[in-house]
């Protein structure tokens, strides 16, 4: 069956899910078609805005249904105010971000600039290489997002183009699957008028802090959740993405790591098989899960390794690459750490090749300081 | 806010309160419990001469800080009224005056 990277979303529990779809265009085009043909028991609103869409589905969420929503770029941008507001108040929305460029110069192609400039707005995100496991995690960030040790929204983080306007063949999983695997949403708290409550009432200087410890330690119980869920996921459809934080591949004796988040990580597998051939010790950790950031499992996995190559498609305008940072940072107490080298590549949909990643091996094979390396 | 004494025994008081995820409020009707009249530097005064109980102060005052009985107000509920002057700038008879509140 061919399907689009998001038709996963289709595949939920019959109650009354709403689902707002505004920038997207496949995704919200796609729910649309399902909620037409009556294969999908939700509400689907249409708003004048981003910032309108993610308040929708809010107060969608505050009533104690399943809420969803789909952007990218621009829109995120736009929504910004109100994905704190999300996840101040508790609310486990899950949204598609198809990963593109911000304006100026105006650009419509694949970078992370997008989410990572959301990177601070107490949100989960989770990054994907392939249009299957786009699907599968959507699945799965419903389950992670509602577990009441969570209640934290979730970013499904998607390359636009490489992944939501390249179509490849889905394995959708049948409706009975996945409402065993993903039963009814239980909220915490509802709005109710039988039983009313207020949500979303001033937070003083006397407990405004301690309510944002809450997010932070739920955080820290998610990183448990997510690997919980990956391997639920996998016993319950058979198929997993590492250990749901991380996915390592052909790590176990490298001895020169490349690290990076969504699409890229396919192209580098490419390399490595290549590589690997020519004796080369070259292996891939990939990044699923930016927010929380798996530190220990990063720590665990790259410790042993002479060099790493840590590719960002963003850029932390004034520092370095958000990723390479965090890796950095996460080394800096450790006695026996790699070498680290940081590459930015990929910004507003420029091509990053097989080349590319291959000449970014050998530099760090044959480097012995840490570099950073725009790749123009 | 600068200079502002800490009341370490209401904060201590907070520390040990559970609260609730999301700071969701389940026990509706408890804002008659913040009392927000410490807020006020101007207080407004009723000149119960002046006044004639067209009651349009009554429906202006945002926070509900002016009581009414049987159709008629009553003097300002200071636990509440937070000087805004609101009430003043609608009474069209003068009968409220703003004076700065004595501390």
């Amino acid at each position: 069956m061919q399907a689009s990277s998001h038709s996963g979303v289709s595949n939920n529990t019959t109650e009354n899910l709403r689902r707002l779809g505004f920038v997207e265009t496949h995704i919200p085009e796609r729910i649309s078609d399902f909620v037409n043909d009556g294969e999908f028991d939700c509400e689907m609103i249409y708003l004048e805005s981003e910032h309108s869409a993610i308040s929708a589905a809010l107060g969608a969420s505050a009533t104690g249904v399943r809420s969803y929503t789909a952007t990218a770029s621009q829109g995120l941008a736009l929504m910004h105010e109100i994905l704190h507001v999300v996840s101040g108040m508790r609310l486990p929305v899950v949204m598609n971000v198809t990963n593109r460029a911000l304006s100026a110069p105006i650009n419509i192609w694949n970078d992370h600039q997008d989410s990572m400039s959301a990177r601070d707005t107490g949100w989960i995100q989770l990054y994907v290489e392939s249009a299957q496991e786009a699907l599968d995690t959507t699945i799965m960030a419903f389950m992670i997002a509602e577990d009441h040790k969570v209640m934290l929204p979730v970013m499904v983080c998607l390359d636009g183009f490489t992944l939501s306007h390249v179509y490849e063949p889905v394995d959708i999983p049948d409706q009975k699957s996945v409402d065993q695997f993903l039963p009814k949403f239980v909220p915490l708290f509802k709005l109710d008028t039988k039983r009313p409550i207020t949500m979303g009432p001033i937070g003083y200087p006397d407990s405004f802090m301690d309510f944002k410890k809450q997010q932070q330690d739920a955080f820290a119980e998610s990183l448990q959740i997510i690997k919980n869920v990956n391997s639920d996921f996998k016993s319950k459809f058979g198929r997993s993405y590492g250990d749901g934080l991380v996915e390592p591949y052909m790590l176990d004796d490298a001895k020169f790591v490349f690290v990076g988040l969504g699409t890229i990580c396919g192209t580098a597998r490419v390399v490595i098989d290549k590589m690997r051939k020519e004796g080369k010790k070259v292996g891939m950790m990939k990044l699923k899960s930016f927010r929380p950031f798996p530190e220990d499992a990063l720590i665990a996995a790259l410790k042993k390794a002479d060099a790493v190559a840590v590719f960002d498609r963003a850029v932390s305008f004034g520092q370095k690459g958000p990723v390479f940072s965090e890796i950095e940072s996460a080394f800096c107490d450790q006695a026996r750490k790699p070498v680290i080298h940081s590459f930015i590549a990929g910004l507003g949909g420029r091509d990053v090749t097989l080349d590319h990643i291959e000449d970014a091996f050998n530099k760090i094979i044959k480097e012995k300081q840490a570099s950073v390396e725009w790749l123009l | 806010m600068p200079g502002k004494k800490v009341d370490k025994a209401a904060a201590t008081k907070q520390k040990g309160k559970i609260l609730d995820i999301g700071a969701v409020v389940l026990r509706p009707g408890n804002s008659v419990e913040n009392k927000t009249g410490g807020w006020r530097a101007l207080r407004p005064v009723w000149n119960k001469e002046k006044c004639t109980q067209c009651m349009i102060c009554w429906m202006y005052c945002p926070d509900m800080a002016i009581p009414q009985k049987d159709g008629k107000r009553l003097e300002t509920d200071f636990d509440f009224c937070k000087g805004c002057g609101i009430c003043k700038s609608e009474c069209v008879f003068g009968a409220i005056t703003m004076e700065k509140e004595k501390k």
